[in-house]
């Protein structure tokens, strides 16, 4: 488990992500947040972890913690096929963008998102989108999920292994009261 | 017609006035009026004057900063902490740093294809004269420079002229370079606006590079069957003795080829490239192959068939000579920007020279003549290329496994990817025997070589990942056009109109370099898809070799099955970087040929035509350098969006558009003078896309524009919704903005879009004709 960044060239500035060991910490966050969002890039799909997709880890969380999705790329899709619903669709760059503004309605036409989650996008674009975040959007906390250590987000899963990530996710899913 | 630094001096004239004793009279610049058409408000615009155009763009696309680096560490009062928009000791603050570093990337660009070109033009003035005339493709291309014609206000006719062009130029990217020093620009957006100036500026210089090369050299001049040429490692003859050239700058690359045919030795040796020299020199000469884009490098040399490397300028490792001397080949520099510590030889005998690098004296050698170059390079290569014979270092698979074994799986080789490739399993099973997943690497490795300079055992991991792929690689056997240059007038005036009124969906262009995220593949499979739904597709540059780099199931390139004409269907490989001016040219010369607009000095109002009339699209899907970025910034001036795959991301500021703010997307109707929604078309300027899949539903939207008539708008969308659905498994939510009156829909899908609408509380609304330029109202008195 580590805190460095995954990428290894792609150190932080002056101000790192916490590292996010304990499944509390999404639930302590989610708890004081009034309207988070949950931003799934497209490898959801191509990642497994030990048997179980990725996509069906953030369905399971999204459910358990009743967190809105917002699909990127062509990822929409793959939900639609397991037949989850209610899931919206963006690119990712429109979303960071709309992110960074205080005045925009939300996917839901219910304001601006205090507290956004990344999981399953290339290291590198969310690396930078994060960073976009850290700087200009605001009162916004950012957590990512992914288990590679993003040093530009408010918190970050450090580097583990899928096993470990596995593990962390099956805690959360109970935590939040998910099956 | 120009004629710069007129020196006039008298010694005594005697006239009705009286005696003038030692008159001398310097003119900076005269202007050879016999150009009929009027010269439009802005000839050589200074780095303010478009100014006012630059803001309209940016008020619609505005930068989203994603900083690459909280820190700024330019001066003596750093670093500093800018992050949260916090301002440094300077005093400027992150939004605009970050713009300051996008505008030094457009200086850097646009200062490479400048000089590039200046390198050029000297050259063959010196060669051939300043009144040698210029010729891209005779009576078919009768405007010869539509984006020097725009920017300056002149129509070159001779080298000379283009000597005068690159002054301005130059003046250009020393202003706008000055900006970026500490205490000049504060603002965000005036450093937006000179990153425009900067892609304006790069798209003139590599207009002149062409011209140029085309002119002397006999290039294909607007030639839609220019030849079909060699493309892939495969296609080099393992036989032969080969000499490898890499870059840019091709005069050296001519050297070679020229002395083969000078001495009759051609066919007996191969002349092979990478990257856009390879371009060029299959322009001069047919029987010169491609090995592929720039990132083939190190897996070529490493392959051991080059016998020796020729690099000029650009784009070339800066350790090209280390990886020459590890496979024993020699290595001939012939740039002055490009020296690598090398000693100058260019004044030397040439016997001396072939001794001293046949013999191994010398790892290689500086030869800044290209004459010289090309009978220096070609014996070297006969006479070294029976003692290397063909030496290589990539290793043998019982060799690969045994250190594969001893791999202790520390993760460094992944966490240096680019990809974030799974070498550490792919090394676990190359131990047991199994290449496949270092095969599969091989396929999306962009061959930067960060894995194994990582590696704490020093394993070879990029020859490893070679080897695996070597089956394959030697099979890479392609046909790819040969850069056919400038778009003819006769073309232009076939498909304006149905690519103004969008019945030609769209033109799409692929250029850039080989920074991809799965492999070069993904760029053809884009083209294939636009190709076969009749868009106009154009290349250049490594993505056009990209694009040649598949087969269908009859064997076929896919520049074997389209076309090489500017038309619906049809795929046209401009050429090299320096080519893109073609492709620009091309949505100018709409406007002036189609449309009949001045283009003389008359930039803001043809861009405007361009953006609200022209459904082009760029797509720089592997985009890397600084080039790349001069080069798109030269198309968002023009308004024409421009997409970058994820890696393009690092370039730290997108130009985007919300098209839920229905306030950014009103135009004037020029007809009237109303100020109407347009819709959001483009939606944006400068995009970073995630997968291919994304890319491509994008590509579709971003070609619509608000002058589509009904029948044009039906085209795009139904495009643009077919993509969708088979992406994204939906329809698009944002349809209604796109649909202006019921006769805006595809037949085929009218129930299903109108019952959209109707949730939507949609409303029919007028198509206006679009322009953002109050001046170009037609009907003053109803201006608002």
């Amino acid at each position: 488990m580590s805190d460095a960044p995954w990428q290894k060239a792609e150190v932080a500035g002056t101000k790192r992500a916490l590292p996010l060991v304990k499944p509390e910490v999404v639930l302590a966050m989610l708890k004081r947040s009034k309207h988070p969002i949950l931003v799934v890039g497209h490898k959801i799909v191509e990642i497994d972890l030990d048997g179980k997709k990725l996509i069906d880890f953030v369905i399971d969380i999204a459910k358990a913690g009743e967190i809105p999705i917002v699909a990127t790329a062509h990822s929409v899709k793959e939900f639609l096929n397991r037949e989850f619903q209610s899931v919206a669709s963006m690119p990712v760059m429109d979303v960071a963008n709309r992110l960074t503004d205080p005045e925009w309605k939300g996917l839901d036409g219910k304001g601006t998102y205090d507290l956004a989650f990344f999981i399953g996008l290339p290291y590198y674009m969310e690396w930078l989108i994060l960073s976009g975040l850290k700087n200009f959007s605001g009162n916004l906390q950012t957590i990512s999920l992914d288990g590679f250590y993003q040093p530009n987000a408010t918190w970050s899963i450090p580097n583990i292994s899928s096993k470990e990530l596995r593990e962390f996710f099956e805690a959360l899913i109970l935590k939040l009261g998910g099956q | 017609m120009t004629r710069k630094n007129v020196d006039l001096k008298i010694k005594e004239l005697k006239s009705n006035l009286g005696i003038m004793k030692d008159l001398r009279l310097s003119v900076g610049k005269v202007i050879d009026d016999s150009w009929e058409e009027t010269i439009g408000p802005t000839p050589y615009p200074s780095i303010t004057d478009l100014r006012n155009w630059d803001m309209k763009i940016l008020q619609k696309y505005k930068p989203f900063y994603m900083p690459f680096c909280d820190l700024c560490c330019l001066c003596t009062y750093g670093k500093c902490d800018l992050s949260n928009n916090k301002r440094g000791a300077c005093g400027l603050n992150m939004e605009a740093q970050q713009s300051r570093i996008v505008l030094l990337a457009a200086c850097i660009g646009a200062a490479t294809h400048t000089a590039h070109a200046r390198h050029l033009v000297d050259e063959l003035i010196e060669k051939f004269g300043r009144n040698y005339p210029l010729d891209v493709g005779g009576t078919n291309v009768e405007v010869e420079a539509p984006v020097t014609r725009l920017v300056t206000g002149i129509r070159p006719k001779t080298l000379g002229d283009l000597d005068t062009i690159l002054d301005y130029l130059e003046t250009q990217i020393n202003h706008l370079l000055s900006a970026t020093h500490t205490g000049q620009e504060g603002n965000n957006l005036d450093f937006e606006s000179k990153v425009l100036q900067a892609g304006m500026v790069d798209q003139v210089g590599m207009e002149i590079a062409d011209m140029a090369q085309v002119s002397c050299f006999g290039f294909p001049k607007a030639d839609p069957n220019a030849p079909l040429v060699d493309l892939g490692f495969g296609a080099v003859d393992p036989t032969k003795p080969t000499i490898m050239v890499v870059g840019h700058n091709v005069p050296p690359a001519i050297g070679i080829m020229d002395y083969l045919n000078e001495k009759g030795l051609y066919g007996k040796i191969d002349v092979c490239g990478l990257c856009c020299t390879a371009h060029d020199i299959t322009r001069y000469s047919s029987k010169a192959k491609i090995v592929g884009p720039i990132s083939w490098q190190l897996r070529f040399i490493r392959s051991g068939l080059p016998d020796i490397l020729v690099v000029d300028e650009q784009c070339i490792r800066a350790d090209s000579l280390e990886e020459a001397k590890k496979i024993k080949a020699p290595l001939i520099a012939s740039s002055s920007k490009n020296c690598l510590g090398l000693e100058d030889r260019t004044k030397d005998p040439v016997d001396e020279i072939v001794n001293d690098l046949v013999s191994g004296q010398v790892d290689g050698v500086l030869i800044l003549d290209p004459e010289k170059v090309g009978e220096v390079a070609v014996r070297t290569a006969m006479e070294v290329a029976p003692k290397r014979k063909k030496f290589k270092i990539i290793p043998e698979i019982k060799d690969l496994i045994e250190i594969a074994k001893k791999c202790n799986l520390c993760n460094e080789c992944r966490r240096a990817c680019p990809n974030d490739q799974e070498i550490p399993k792919a090394m676990v099973s190359a131990g047991k025997g199994d290449l496949t997943k270092l095969e599969k690497i091989y396929e999306e490795c962009i061959g930067c070589g960060r894995c194994e300079y990582v590696c704490p055992n020093e394993f070879p991991i990029h020859s490893f990942i070679v080897k695996a792929g070597e089956k394959k690689m030697k099979q890479e056997q392609y046909k790819i056009r040969a850069g056919r240059g400038a778009i003819q007038d006769v073309e232009i005036r076939r498909v304006g109109q149905p690519i103004i009124f969008g019945e030609i969906p769209g033109v799409v262009a692929f250029v850039g370099c080989a920074n991809y995220p799965k492999g070069g593949e993904e760029v053809a499979e884009m083209i294939e898809e636009f190709a076969k739904r009749r868009f106009i597709v154009v290349t250049s540059g490594c993505a056009a070799m990209s694009a040649g780099m598949v087969k269908d199931e009859d064997g076929k390139s896919p520049y074997e099955k389209y076309p090489g004409n500017f038309d619906a269907g049809g795929l046209v490989n401009v050429g090299s970087c320096v080519s893109n001016p073609h492709i620009a040219g091309a949505a100018i010369k709409i406007a002036s040929i189609f449309a009949k607009r001045n283009l003389r000095g008359n930039y803001e109002e043809i861009a405007d035509y361009v953006h609200n009339r022209v459904g082009a699209v760029g797509i720089a899907w592997g985009a890397m350098s600084q080039k790349a970025a001069s080069i798109a910034s030269g198309f968002w001036r023009l308004g024409i969006p421009v997409i970058v795959g994820p890696h393009g991301s690092k370039y730290r500021r997108m130009l985007l558009g919300r098209k839920d703010r229905k306030e950014d997307w009103y135009v004037y109707d020029s007809r009237t003078g109303e100020r109407v929604y347009g819709g959001p078309a483009p939606e944006h300027l400068f995009y970073a896309a995630e997968t291919k899949e994304e890319a491509m539903v994008m590509i579709a939207k971003l070609c619509m524009r608000p002058n589509d008539n009904t029948k044009g708008r039906a085209i795009k969308l139904s495009h643009y919704i077919d993509l969708h659905k088979r992406f994204y498994g939906t329809m698009p939510d944002d349809i209604h903005l796109f649909v202006r009156r019921l006769s805006d829909i595809p037949i085929t899908m009218k129930d299903e879009i109108v019952r959209i609408l109707d949730e939507k509380g949609w409303k029919e609304r007028i198509i206006p004709d679009p322009t953002l330029l109050p001046r170009m109202v037609r009907k003053k008195a109803n201006k608002k």
